[in-house]
């Protein structure tokens, strides 16, 4: 019998384990998450009891969700957007032969090993209003003082502020990995045929790194459409509801209210929402940056 | 069976746990000695306090022999209640032999750390401290205090109120280890000072007199606010409030409007009519509690509408503003010997109203003297799992976590976050004694909470079903008035329509019979 089974059988069974288990790690959960977003366990009632599609019908006019969908988008899409920028232009600035290159190189990456949810407190106490020292520094240049976590412009801002801070390094790392990978023969040509600085990064540089700047985007909106410490340390989603995002609002619900099983349709939601979103952003980010559909 | 080595050792551990070492009676395990702190950290400022003889004392869990065995214990993260919880679980290890382990979680996941547990039947912790208010949800899971632990010296000393706390239906399924209330903590030394009192006289025509209305509150918050009344050449302000939504920021409102909402005329219901279950939280009372929470914004330092308990702690702790209200941590800590405020800061009850909504009637009662109930505002307690194996180690646990001597010693340390809640403790003589707190301010302060602990018209929790989510809602329907999102009226109309909601969900008989409870407690008078 065993003859009749080709070398791709074979493969298979020795990959079956590895594929259970990988099944068992990843689908299980979320597997499990769809079973609870049909249940309504909660504080009173715990347990898989059946409810249909309930959760999902009420989250539907959920205003403070959609709106929490609608704040977030703007946050991840407006950081990940700066933080690509000022990314790129450091990774260009410590490519080249500096002084202390090696110095700006660790410089710059160190907000990036902080904790998150620690610096979110360091930053709170900066921008404490009457006792933190962002209203004292801008007094002595004649500025402020700012409302920085009680109004609501100014407390988006401020968690935008501290998340570029936070995950711009990363993307300076990204991109100075795939400078420092670049080849050397297109710059040669560039600089034979006389292309100044901005024409060759315009021409060479940038093209030569869009896949490299597709990837570090779409990690990064990943990340950033699951903005959860910054908020949870700096506003708590306040002043009122002005910064909760998705991932607050969810956490709120699900292990303050301990609304367990709406929680978890809020998240397969979110989750069906971003898959859809993040597919559509790369087809996007992969025509302009190359110029072609995927 | 114990052998004689056994009990030596013992005896040696407890003396070694008394700190100061003083002699008492080797081999009787007859506990005369002063109790310390200071063998476990930086007590020994707190002074030392007698192990009252008992079978909660030093002396008695000496003689008990848990080794082998393992408690399993979650508690708020340190210091609030934290602290001391891992303090006594080292003590009862040393003094027993038992393995304690204790699991410190942030405030914001201790209900889901403790409630997936519960839900999904796994014994994962025997002890557990958590905000009294969670009764509701968790009196199913807990093993009532036995008749043996009822009968003690400590427990009989508790005030009723704090019985009340602990007890569902006619059972105490809590044990009480804390007593919480929220009461006005303001500035005597400006009240005091005639250049202060003159000043204000000038402006507004009234005297300077603590304030005995929100309106008054209001007004003088307002007058001493963005002026440098301290002589420190900073800008100080007149009110220090918790208003962050998600940080215990319900508190604050409910104290506020209890004042125009909470009628001693009206029985059967504050945070609902129980009889129809119908919501009261957007009744005009209710609003007019939040647009004086509102009005008061004025008075707020910067930042003051993001504030948390810690930052209105450090605000009115640190002499930023002239008066706060929350709990009693806030004040002994302003009355610690490194307080910038140290004797400066004095308590009162909390203000009241002239003019009470009347649900009944539907008209606003008139009171000559303010209404003023004083809001019995949850407090830490502490239970044992009904699931738990250990449930014997687990009560003679909470037995002496709160003991005579230990529960003398945790009252001194601010940051432990515990306060009184036994008779003995509203003694002004043990403030002076044993806090160094002058005589006029021991009998201010002893006052004011037994006072509150006197009333007959109280308003306690909303001790029901899926209360972090009736309160999380009130939170957010607050935060959006006070955000200017919506008008106060309008807040609390979405308010009450999401608590209709969660009453119908939850279930209206479900919801009515717990409300019930809460109801008796407070209508019942004294």
């Amino acid at each position: 019998m065993n003859r009749t089974l080709g070398l791709g059988a074979y493969k298979q069974i020795f990959l079956l384990p590895g594929l259970l288990v990988l099944l068992a790690i990843v689908l299980f959960p979320l597997l499990f998450t769809v079973r609870v977003s049909l249940s309504g366990w909660d504080a009173i009632s715990p347990g898989l009891n059946w409810i249909g599609i309930k959760n999902y019908q009420d989250l539907v006019g959920d205003q403070r969700f959609w709106q929490a969908l609608a704040r977030l988008s703007f946050m991840a899409v407006t950081t990940v957007l700066v933080q690509y920028v000022l990314g790129f232009g450091l990774a260009l600035l410590v490519w080249r032969e500096i002084r202390f290159r090696r110095f700006f190189r660790v410089l710059f990456l160190i907000p990036m090993m902080t904790t998150p949810v620690i610096m979110s407190v360091i930053w709170r106490t900066i921008f404490h209003e009457s006792l933190g020292p962002a209203n004292d520094v801008l007094h002595w240049i004649g500025l402020g003082p700012y409302p920085w976590l009680t109004s609501s412009g100014w407390a988006m801002a401020s968690i935008m502020i501290v998340e570029v801070w936070e995950w711009t390094p990363f993307m300076f790392l990204f991109m100075l990995a795939g400078l420092v990978s670049l080849p050397r023969e297109p710059f040669l040509a560039a600089a034979i045929d006389g292309a100044g600085p901005v024409r060759t990064f315009f021409n060479v540089t940038f093209p030569l790194l869009a896949p490299v700047s597709i990837g570090a985007i779409i990690i990064r909106l990943i990340e950033a459409s699951k903005i959860m410490e910054t908020v949870y340390a700096l506003t708590s989603g306040g002043p009122g509801t002005a910064t909760e995002t998705s991932a607050y609002y969810i956490y709120i619900r699900g292990l303050r209210d301990f609304d367990i099983g709406y929680a978890s349709a809020l998240s397969i939601t979110y989750l069906v929402i971003m898959i859809v979103l993040l597919t559509l952003i790369v087809k996007c980010l992969v025509r302009l940056f190359i110029g072609r559909s995927v | 069976m114990k052998t004689k080595s056994h009990l030596f050792s013992k005896t040696v551990v407890a003396l070694a746990v008394s700190g100061l070492g003083i002699p008492f009676l080797i081999g009787t395990c007859a506990y005369a000695a002063d109790i310390s702190y200071a063998k476990y950290g930086d007590y020994a400022s707190y002074g030392t306090a007698p192990d009252v003889p008992g079978p909660c004392s030093y002396a008695a869990m000496a003689k008990k022999n848990y080794k082998g065995r393992t408690l399993k214990v979650i508690s708020n993260a340190v210091p609030v209640l934290g602290e001391p919880t891992v303090l006594h679980a080292r003590q009862f290890q040393d003094l027993t032999g038992a393995k304690v382990d204790v699991v410190n979680v942030p405030f914001g996941d201790l209900y889901q750390r403790i409630m997936i547990p519960l839900q999904t039947h796994q014994a994962a912790y025997d002890v557990m401290f958590y905000p009294s208010l969670w009764i509701g949800d968790m009196h199913n899971f807990l093993a009532p205090v036995p008749a043996k632990y009822l009968a003690t010296s400590g427990m009989k000393d508790v005030t009723t109120n704090y019985r009340d706390v602990a007890t569902w239906g006619n059972q105490m399924v809590q044990y009480p280890v804390d007593g919480d209330r929220n009461y006005l903590k303001y500035r005597a030394d400006v009240f005091n000072n005639p250049a202060m009192q003159a000043k204000y006289k000038a402006k507004t025509g009234k005297d300077l007199k603590v304030p005995t209305t929100w309106e008054d509150y209001n007004e003088i918050a307002k007058f001493f606010s963005g002026w440098d009344w301290a002589g420190d050449g900073k800008m100080h302000y007149g009110s220090a409030e918790v208003t962050k939504r998600d940080d215990l920021m319900f508190s604050a409102f409910i104290d506020r409007a209890a004042a125009y909402a909470k009628n001693p005329h009206v029985k059967g219901g504050f945070f609902f009519d129980l009889a129809t279950m119908k919501p009261q939280i957007n009744n005009p009372g209710w609003v007019k509690g939040l647009e004086m929470f509102i009005d008061a914004k004025k008075a707020f330092p910067p930042g003051g509408t993001n504030f948390g308990l810690g930052d209105e702690i450090f605000s009115f702790g640190g002499g930023q503003t002239l008066m706060s209200y929350t709990w009693d941590d806030a004040f002994i800590q302003s009355m610690e010997k490194t307080s910038p405020i140290r004797d400066k800061a004095r308590p009162a009850p909390l203000p009241g109203s002239h003019e009470v909504w009347n649900r009944v009637t539907g008209k606003w009662d008139h009171f000559d003297r303010p209404n003023a109930p004083p809001y019995i505002a949850w407090g830490w307690t502490s239970a044992v799992a009904k699931s738990s194996k250990n449930k014997d180690m687990a009560f003679d646990f909470l037995c002496f976590f709160s003991n005579e001597a230990n529960a003398s010693l945790d009252l001194r340390i601010g940051r432990f976050g515990i306060n009184p809640y036994r008779t003995s403790q509203f003694q002004a003589k043990f403030w002076e004694d044993k806090l160094g707190w002058p005589k006029d301010l021991a009998e201010k302060y002893v006052n004011t909470l037994g006072g509150m602990d006197a009333s007959n018209n109280r308003v306690f929790d909303l001790r029901v079903p899926g209360v972090n989510q009736f309160m999380s809602t009130l939170a957010n329907g607050v935060a959006e008035a006070m955000a200017g999102q919506k008008t106060p009226q309008a807040a609390l109309d979405g308010v009450a329509k999401q608590w209709t909601e969660l009453v119908n969900k939850i279930g209206v008989d479900k919801v009515r019979a717990a409300y019930a409870n809460v109801v008796a407690l407070e209508d019942r008078g004294r």
